[in-house]
C-alpha cells in the first residue's frame, strides 16, 4: 500500500521556522497570520491490507517518524503500491 | 583502586566529528580512551561511555534520531541501566534524548542562528557525578557550537525534572538558543547518565580560552575510577 505520513509541530510548541517562513510570505505581500512547517514522508508499505498498512505506520510514527514530546503525525493510506 | 586509570569508550557514529577531541582532551586528564565504532555490538570493560558531538546520520529526521538505533546503543542502555556513567555531548546529548535515555528532546535554536560562542553556565546540581569538582552556583565558562541546542520539555515533564534535581547546568543568559528553563544540560533521575550542549572537550585549556571544561571531564573521571560493583 502507498501512504503518506504528515508530521506537524503540536500546537503550543515554537516554530522558529514557520515564524521565518511567515515573515517572509509576509515580505512578498501576502496577509499570512500563522505558517507552521512540519515534514512529509511518502511511504510504501509491503502489505495489500490498508489496515494493516494503518497499524504499522502507527508503529512506524510512534517509534521513530515522529517525536511524540512535540509532534503529531497523521497517515494517510493513498491505495495499492 | 583510587589512582588506577579510568578507561573511557568514546562512541563514533557516521558523522561524529569531535570524537578525537573528545579523546584527546580526556587523554590529557589521565584517562585510557577507546573509540568505539557504532556497528559494535557491545561495549569494552569501561567506566563511562562519551557520546561526542557531530551530526550523526547527518542530522536526518531530526538530530540524534537515526543514531538511537545503532546497534552500540543498545550496550550503551545496558550500561547506563547497571549504572554505568554515560555522557553526551551536543549530539550525544540529542542522542541521549531521542533514545529515551534523557528526559526532553533538542530542537532548532529560536533565533533559527548556528550559535558558535563561548557561554556562562551555572551549576544547578554540584551532586552529580559529572559535576561533583564544582559547586552549585559555581559559573562556567565553555563553548556552544549548535543549531538545533533548544532543550525542550513540555510543563508536567519540566517540573518533573526540576523537583528531581535533574537540571545540572543552565546558561547564564537567555539569548543561547531559548531553551526552557535556560537548561544546558539534564541528567537522569540516577545521575549516572549526563547530557550537556556546551562542548567541555573544547574547555580543558585556559589557553584556548577556558579549562572550565576540564571540571566535567575531570568529575566523571573521578568517578569512573571507582570500580563499578564498589559504586553500586
Amino acid at each position: 500500500m502507498k501512504a503518506t505520513v504528515l508530521v506537524r509541530p503540536k500546537a503550543g510548541i515554537l516554530d522558529p521556522q514557520g515564524e521565518a517562513v511567515q515573515s517572509s510570505l509576509r515580505q512578498l505581500g501576502f496577509e499570512v497570520t500563522d505558517a507552521r512547517v512540519g515534514r512529509l514522508v511518502d511511504l510504501e508499505v509491503d502489505t495489500a491490507d490498508p489496515h494493516e498498512a494503518r497499524a504499522q505506520l502507527e508503529r512506524m510514527c510512534e517509534q521513530l517518524l515522529a517525536n511524540p514530546l512535540i509532534e503529531s503525525f497523521e497517515i494517510e493510506v493513498t491505495g495499492a503500491a | 583502586m583510587i589512582g588506577r586509570r579510568p578507561s573511557v569508550a568514546v562512541i563514533a557514529f557516521p558523522g561524529s566529528n569531535d570524537d578525537h577531541d573528545a579523546e584527546w582532551a580526556l587523554s590529557a586528564l589521565g584517562a585510557r580512551t577507546q573509540r568505539v565504532w557504532h556497528a559494535e555490538a557491545e561495549l569494552p570493560n569501561v567506566g563511562a561511555v562519551v557520546l561526542p558531538g557531530g551530526f550523526s546520520y547527518g542530522d536526518y529526521l531530526r538530530c540524534g534520531a537515526l543514531a538511537r538505533f545503532s546497534p552500540v546503543m543498545q550496550a550503551v542502555a545496558r550500561f547506563a541501566a547497571d549504572g554505568g556513567l554515560v555522557l553526551g555531548i551536543c549530539n550525544g546529548f540529542q542522542i541521549l534524548c531521542e533514545a529515551g535515555l534523557l528526559p526532553g528532546v533538542l530542537l532548532p535554536n529560536d533565533s533559527l542562528s548556528f550559535v558558535c560562542r563561548d557561554v556562562e553556565v551555572t551549576v544547578t546540581n554540584g551532586e552529580t557525578p559529572f559535576t561533583a569538582r564544582c559547586d552549585e552556583g559555581d559559573s562556567l565558562t565553555i563553548p556552544v557550537k549548535h543549531g538545533e541546542g533548544r532543550w525542550f520539555a513540555d510543563g508536567a515533564l519540566y517540573d518533573e525534572v526540576r523537583r528531581r534535581h535533574q537540571i545540572v547546568l543552565r546558561y547564564g543568559d537567555d539569548d543561547t538558543n531559548g531553551s526552557s528553563g535556560r537548561v544546558a544540560g539534564v541528567c537522569n533521575a540516577d545521575r549516572n547518565v549526563f547530557g550537556l550542549m556546551p562542548h567541555p572537550e573544547h574547555a580543558v585549556d585556559p589557553l584556548l580560552g577556558s579549562g572550565d571544561g576540564a571540571l566535567i571531564l575531570a568529575s566523571m573521571l573521578d568517578a569512573a575510577r571507582v570500580p563499578f560493583a564498589a559504586a553500586v
